[in-house]
């Protein structure tokens, strides 16, 4: 190996800094789960064909089996282990809990992220192949089930838990257009 | 202790471990910590059939953080002359590195243990192969049936009985008709991981499977262990569909741990998982039916064909789920397979009935058009009293009910039933249904039940959780049979210190693991005088289901199901929708509805899949696969998949001490051929090759 083969960083993760020193090949996946230990962020295909490892990066989602630990220097990164309030779930785990949306859980977390980001870029304003209307005074699409199912596509579950998940998003999402 | 009698069993409760598994708390294997953890990573033949000549290790080992460089001069030598916990011997594409021969590509020649996963990975990949070529073959087609041959496996290959073919002459309509099914692959969304360690004279293995009772014996055996010296544990599985046993990534992890003596990780790369985790044989199959005029059934004969390896034979069999379905005259069927330069296929979510029923039902949906009859009511004319061959009573079979139940809520019985009628747009919409079975079977199980000193009581059963529930099944089938609330019942599983138990498959798991439980807890709920003190190392009862399972009369077991589905066809691009689907089982008492109907749909999902999308293409010239990833292979994504439903109608299972019947397989079954059978009813095309591709829909002419 080259003597430039890794590199000293500071990754920011649900809030904390943590400084490592990484090997250059190491995947962001790959740093949560093998150097800080947080688990939660799944791999399911390392090839970014899954979603099983989306997180947030500066609030938007991002596969984080495609970007290499040393570009993820500077952004702030919120995994499945920070998204909860302490111990108040957040609406989306939530209501993944109460709905079943999901069976072995290995999606799951991914899933979570995934429809954090998607309820946020709905709101925003965003369309997606699924929208009819996407001239910008049409306004928001309804958040349907069938925008859900499009929006989430890149989230594969072999389980087949779509049918709830896709209820625990459209719950997720009402209760967050109640609470606004 | 209260001694109210409470219902658990019924009420819909989310998950016990739930909690875990949405907030990332939950460690799956490859997720469990070890100090000095190494990493292994296997390198798979890049040729199909031949020696591997040399393996350049050198350059290798002298990469950094390389550690150890596995092949088959220096593994370890196992043991492969065994009869598994399945009554099976093993699949020999696990006896890693035992000698030179390479059985198909992405066989596995060595393996790379580094410190770190990326050291091990770029080693591998630099790491240099030689081989001696030889011609290989991998061309599955039904014309291969000429050099096939029949073995039996847990059901019997060849089952006659009338003379089929004088009931096939005097029949007033007969369907020939011959289906296809592709190489299908499980895709868990964890990947096989496995981390091996020894630890005061014993194997530790932390793994991904279906049962570690299964897989440490397996261990065991091949490497001439003491069984009670490995101790496997699996306790968060990211799903399984059957292709979690023992595989390569454990067996290479014990080596390594074993060469090194460190804890040694193996993970199966999702690239890998196509040659090493077993999949779905293709198949090709022929169904003859011959009928009267009305429909009643005089011959049925499902002939069906497999591929296996050159080291193990696997028979999916295909024809066996027809020897239960209908009523008739004369039964034949016959489970044919040839051996190629191919992995080794495995049992794979409904093994046998999923590509059988595909064939079978649409059969059926063939000869109700022939005879102008409507699909439900042809199904309900060929219903047998008994098992139509074996002639044993059925335990319960409520398939009409299912059908009526069904019909109702679908709104079938306003269906035009010409195809190619019913136009929106620039789509053709048709409807389709289909029956579904599946053997409900047991296995003995053994379970510990601890009354504590605190009032709560501890479940120890050696069952697996890959996602159906199994958990918290168990948990309120404990908390029933000890009359007490759910809160008080803590389950623990996937640990094979815990005793011998069923693994979880054919559907058997979470039956085989209540009855155990049931029987613990009832004793223990005896023994317990009220008021009782409780010692501080709690009272414990343990159960062993062999005797009263062995003790089942012999009769017809199976959970049963009618499906419905609703697809658009767009003839410009032969794009197949499925817009609504219906299936209604009856399969055994439902324990958690809230998860048992997550998981029937999750297995009509899986036929929705099977009907439009997986297909895994062997290329003929190298012996692999194309795309063999999940871009080159798809499984139903969200936007495949509409709003689905699943119901039940009252089955309980009479012989089972809590009812079950099991409801892993059924809700796959027939699932595909309800859609094709749509696809027809949209189009008038009948689809006999699976999946029903874009293509093949416009080189059919959808426009009928
Ligand atoms: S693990 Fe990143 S997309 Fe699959
Ligand atoms: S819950 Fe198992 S893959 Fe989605």
């Amino acid at each position: 190996m080259p003597p430039s083969a890794s590199s000293d960083l500071t990754l920011s993760v649900n809030g904390e800094k943590y400084t490592l020193t990484v090997d250059h090949r190491t995947t962001l996946l790959d740093a949560l789960r093998e150097r800080l230990d947080l688990t939660g962020t799944k791999k399911g295909c390392d090839q970014g064909q899954c979603g099983a490892c989306t997180v947030l990066v500066d609030g938007r989602r991002s596969v984080s089996c495609l970007q290499l630990a040393v570009a993820a220097e500077g952004r702030e990164i919120t995994t499945i282990e920070g998204v909860a309030e302490g111990e108040r779930l957040h609406p989306v785990q939530q209501a993944f809990l109460d709905l079943d949306g999901f069976q072995c859980g290995y999606c799951t977390p991914g899933q979570i992220c995934s429809a954090i980001a998607v309820i946020e870029e709905h709101a925003a304003g965003w369309p997606s192949a699924a929208t009819g209307d996407v001239r910008p005074e049409a306004g928001p699409p309804p958040l349907t089930p069938e925008e859900i199912r499009e929006r989430m596509s890149g989230n594969l579950c072999r389980c087949g838990a779509y049918v709830s998940i896709v209820q625990a998003v459209a719950r997720a999402a009402e209760q967050k257009g109640a609470a606004a | 202790m209260t001694t109210a009698t409470r219902d658990s069993v019924g009420t819909a409760h989310t998950r016990v471990e739930g909690r875990d598994k949405v907030t990332g708390a939950a460690r799956y294997a490859a997720e469990v910590p070890f100090a000095e953890l190494a990493h292994g990573w296997l390198v798979l033949s890049t040729v199909a059939r031949g020696r591997v000549r040399s393996v350049e290790t050198e350059a290798v080992l002298a990469m950094p953080g390389v550690l150890a460089v596995l092949h088959h001069h220096n593994a370890p030598r196992v043991d492969t002359d065994y009869v598994g916990l399945l009554g099976v011997p093993p699949d020999l594409t696990v006896a890693l590195f035992q000698h030179d021969r390479v059985a198909h590509r992405g066989w596995p020649v060595a393996l790379v243990v580094a410190e770190t996963s990326e050291q091990a990975r770029e080693a591998a990949e630099s790491l240099v192969v030689h081989y001696e070529e030889e011609p290989h073959d991998v061309a599955f087609c039904a014309e291969r049936q000429t050099e096939a041959y029949t073995r039996d496996s847990h059901a019997p290959a060849v089952v006659r009985k009338g003379d089929l073919e004088a009931q096939l002459a005097a029949s007033a309509v007969v369907v020939d008709a011959e289906y296809t099914t592709p190489e299908e692959h499980h895709n868990p969304m964890e990947p096989h991981a496995a981390t091996a360690r020894w630890e005061g004279g014993r194997l530790e293995v932390v793994d991904s499977n279906q049962g570690t009772t299964w897989v440490a014996g397996e261990l065991a055996s091949l490497f001439s262990l003491d069984p009670a010296s490995v101790r496997v544990r699996s306790e968060h599985v990211g799903g399984g569909f059957g292709s979690k046993g023992v595989r390569a990534h454990q067996v290479a992890a014990v080596m390594a741990a074993t060469v090194l003596q460190r804890p040694v990780r193996v993970v199966m790369t999702r690239r890998q998982m196509f040659s090493l985790a077993g999949y779905r044989s293709p198949t090709a199959q022929r169904v003859r039916l011959g009928a009267d005029a009305d429909g009643r059934l005089r011959a049925l004969e499902h002939q069906s064909l497999n591929q296996t390896s050159t080291v193990y034979e696997f028979v999916e069999p295909g024809a066996a789920a027809s020897r239960a379905m209908y009523a008739a005259d004369a039964h034949h069927t016959v489970n044919r397979l040839v051996r190629l330069d191919v992995p080794s296929p495995t049992w794979m979510r409904a093994p046998g009935e999923a590509p059988g029923s595909f064939a079978l039902e649409s059969a059926l949906d063939e000869l109700a058009e022939r005879c102008g009859i409507d699909p439900i009511e042809l199904r309900v004319r060929n219903e047998p009293a008994a098992g139509p061959v074996s002639g044993l009573p059925f335990s319960s079979r409520n398939l009409v009910a299912c059908f009526e139940e069904g019909a109702r809520r679908f709104g079938w019985s306003g269906r035009d039933p010409r195809p190619g009628a019913r136009r929106e747009g620039r789509w053709l919409i048709g409807t389709g249904t289909a029956a579904a079975s599946f053997p409900a079977g047991v296995m003995p199980s053994t379970a510990a039940v601890t009354a504590e000193a605190d009032g709560t009581f501890t479940v120890r059963i050696n069952a697996a959780d890959i996602g159906t529930g199994a958990r918290t099944a168990l948990t309120l089938v404990a908390a029933d049979a000890l009359g007490v609330p759910t809160d008080r019942v803590r389950v623990r599983i996937g640990d094979s210190d815990f005793g011998p138990a069923m693994i979880a498959g054919g559907s058997m798991g979470t039956r085989s693991w209540a009855w155990a439980v049931t029987a613990a807890a009832g004793e223990l709920r005896q023994s317990l005088a009220p008021g009782a003190e409780i010692p501080p190392e709690g009272i414990t009862v343990r159960s062993d289901t062999a005797e009263a399972v062995g003790a089942l009369a012999q009769k017809e077991r199976h959970s049963f199901g009618a499906q419905f589905a609703e697809v658009a066809v767009d003839p410009a691009t032969g794009e197949v929708r499925v817009r609504r689907m219906l299936g209604i089982f009856a399969a055994g008492r439902i324990v958690n509805p809230l998860t048992a109907r997550n998981q029937l749909v999750g297995g009509m999902i899986w036929g929705i899949s099977m009907a439009l999308h997986e297909e895994a293409v062997r290329d003929r010239a190298s012996g692999g696969l194309y795309g063999a990833d999940l871009a080159g292979y798809h499984v139903a994504a969200h936007a495949d998949i509409p709003h689905i439903e699943a119901d039940w109608v009252d089955d309980p299972d009479p012989d089972d001490p809590v009812g079950i019947k099991g409801i892993g397989e059924v809700g796959m079954v027939g699932a595909a051929a309800a859609v094709a059978n749509a696809v027809w009813h949209a189009t008038g095309v009948r689809h006999r090759n699976l999946p029903i591709r874009p293509d093949r829909v416009l080189m059919a002419g959808g426009d009928a």
